[in-house]
């Protein structure tokens, strides 16, 4: 298909998939006839047809962020149509436009909890965590003994449900935010130790023959040579860790908070059946979540940039 | 040197640090309870009441030990304070969620590969789906499935399921994807249909990449079943036990499901090793 053939089907498409879609969700409200299910399947078909022509028409840049986003729209929109449409409890699936509306309703409080849970838990702990790691890492490079020996054991217990202290944590530190970051930190030291100990191994003998012919100091040889060689293990730690610490500190809060937290204010909501306020807490969640894991992200690339996939 | 030595100093260290770790924190307690009784405590009395406590703040190692020897061998089967039925419960939600999983992994990545839609519109969001806090919404799926009437093995499995499917699809799809230019084109020459090239040439060289992801699979499997236990009204299983234990201060109890899950997991990643060394063995790759 030429380029211009190409474009013209994407726009007549992407046209028809909005205005049905717009048919469909006035049609949804307040029960749907028969013919508002058609029309919903058919604007869905219009919308896949979209995503299958983009993607084979060799897309550029813009596309590449486009596709990914139709498709979550489109998922969007059924979900919307379904709930809507069918007139589902809002106990089981609150439509999306309910969850929007409880998520510009109630922004103080979930700025609270998000201050409670996000920047304080979360955020300390990272950072606690991941430092106490890396430095542990750097601490033992020069034993060979004491990393032959903590490598197997720091990789077992990264394979343990460590989440299951976080009752103890909470005896221990109180109900407060002390004790979620505590979880964090044991959480994400030994990813960030094992990650570390193996990027101080990744550069080569030859590199580090060079730096002996330098007359190279071992702190020199660490900080010009292995740590930038490290970057990509640690950083890929740092990434693993982001998404754990976040599970973390919700988790801990199961367990016992003060009346504020992300945790806290789905535990309890969901146990008076006000999901579309789980919901909000969770699109809260699941925003915090992904910038954090984007930032490290933008951060790795512009450490590591001379590593080609980061160039990519 | 082999690796054992280093291992084992390393876990005595851990050990010994532990074992002055409960006569520091239990310590206080003590000194307090002797107070009161108008005793004062010579240094091995302290060290001895520190380790023998009924809820220490933090239980020494031979009585977790004992815990779980008294919960899992001199404890009925039936009864409900044995461990091993609450192991059971879990292993099997987790089971169920970990094959549940990987088909849903495997059959993802095989989409992935074989359709560029699907590859530029779904892979996107399965990365993105890691970065939200999956276990956030686990109270919720409980809750509302309860609702639904569905409770039970099921919603725990679900969870895990949902847990486990990612480093499944991850590793599959950078698998089926491993094989080079020249074998592909190689396949081309023999007018192998996609088919045919599917199953003599790109699942055997993803099977490294499908074990490897099995065993981080199978381990976040676990977690996802243990959190699934937690809002359910903490009745039975591993995650039920913790939090039973965390209301009624039982930190002995804690600590020896803590341990249990523990070697769930240990167990539940060498079986997985297991079959990876015997299945690629049996195919003739270097495991």
């Amino acid at each position: 298909m030429s380029g211009a053939a190409a474009t013209a089907r994407l726009a007549l498409l992407g046209a028809a998939a909005l205005a049905l879609g717009w048919v469909a969700l006035g049609a949804a409200q307040g029960g749907m006839p028969g013919w508002g299910w058609a029309v919903a399947l058919a604007a869905w078909g219009c919308a896949w047809a979209w995503v299958e022509t983009a993607a084979n028409a060799a897309p550029g840049r813009l596309m590449r962020l486009a596709i990914p986003l139709a498709f979550g729209a489109t998922l969007l929109f059924l979900w919307e149509v379904v709930t809507v449409g069918a007139q589902a409890p809002a106990v089981l699936l609150p439509p999306p436009s309910m969850i929007g509306a409880r998520l510009a309703g109630s922004t103080a409080i979930l700025w609270a909890d998000f201050q409670q849970t996000f920047l304080r838990a979360v955020l300390i702990g990272y950072a606690v965590g991941c430092g106490a790691g890396f430095l542990t890492a750097i601490a033992i490079d020069r034993s060979p003994f004491l990393q032959r020996g903590l490598a197997p054991v720091g990789n077992f217990i990264s394979a343990l449900p460590i989440i299951g202290i976080a009752p103890i944590m909470v005896m221990w530190f109180g109900f407060d935010w002390p004790s979620k970051a505590a979880v964090v930190i044991v959480m994400v030291f030994f990813p960030m130790l094992v990650n570390t100990m193996a990027g101080l191994q990744a550069s080569e003998p030859m590199q580090r023959d060079l730096m002996r012919t330098y007359a190279a100091s071992y702190w020199q040889t660490l900080f010009k040579l292995r740590l930038p060689a490290a970057a990509p293990h640690v950083f890929n730690a740092l990434k693993i860790a982001s998404t754990l610490a976040l599970i973390g500190a919700i988790v801990a809060e199961f367990f016992g908070t003060p009346t504020v937290g992300m945790g806290f204010r789905i535990s309890t909501e969901v146990g008076r059946m006000n999901v579309d306020m789980v919901w909000a807490e969770i699109a809260v969640a699941a925003l915090a979540g992904s910038a954090f894991y984007g930032l490290v992200t933008l951060l790795e690339r512009a450490v590591t940039f001379w590593r080609p996939a980061a160039r990519g | 040197m082999s690796r054992a030595l280093p291992v084992l100093t390393v876990v005595l260290v851990i050990v010994a640090i532990w074992y002055a770790a409960t006569v520091w924190l239990n310590a206080p307690w003590a000194r307090d309870q002797a107070a009161r009784a108008g005793a004062t405590l010579t240094t091995i009395e302290l060290v001895a009441d520190a380790m023998a406590q009924e809820r220490p703040v933090l239980p020494a190692p031979h009585q977790v030990a004992a815990e779980i020897w008294k919960s899992t061998v001199e404890t009925r089967l039936s009864s409900k304070r044995n461990l091993l039925r609450h192991v059971w419960i879990t292993l099997s939600a987790t089971l169920l969620g970990f094959v549940i999983g990987t088909a849903l992994g495997v059959g993802l990545a095989v989409l992935i590969v074989h359709n560029r839609a699907a590859d530029m519109s779904l892979m996107p969001w399965i990365v993105a789906s890691q970065t939200i806090p999956i276990l956030a919404i686990a109270p919720m799926i409980i809750v509302v499935l309860n609702a639904v009437g569905l409770s039970g093995l099921i919603p725990k499995a679900l969870i895990s399921a949902y847990l486990s499917f990612f480093p499944v699809a991850v590793g599959m799809v950078a698998g089926l994807r491993a094989p080079e230019r020249l074998d592909l084109d190689l396949m081309r020459t023999y007018a192998a249909s996609r088919a045919q090239v599917f199953w003599s040439l790109r699942l055997p060289a993803a099977l490294p990449f499908l074990f490897a992801a099995m065993k981080v699979a199978v381990a976040i499997s676990l977690v996802g079943a243990i959190v699934g236990e937690l809002p359910t009204g903490a009745v039975e299983g591993l995650g039920a036990r913790l939090l039973a234990g965390s209301y009624y201060g039982q930190t002995v109890q804690i600590w020896s499901a803590l341990f249990a899950a523990a070697a769930l997991a240990a167990l539940l990643v060498g079986l997985v090793s297991l079959g990876q060394r015997v299945v690629l063995r049996r195919m003739g790759m270097r495991p």
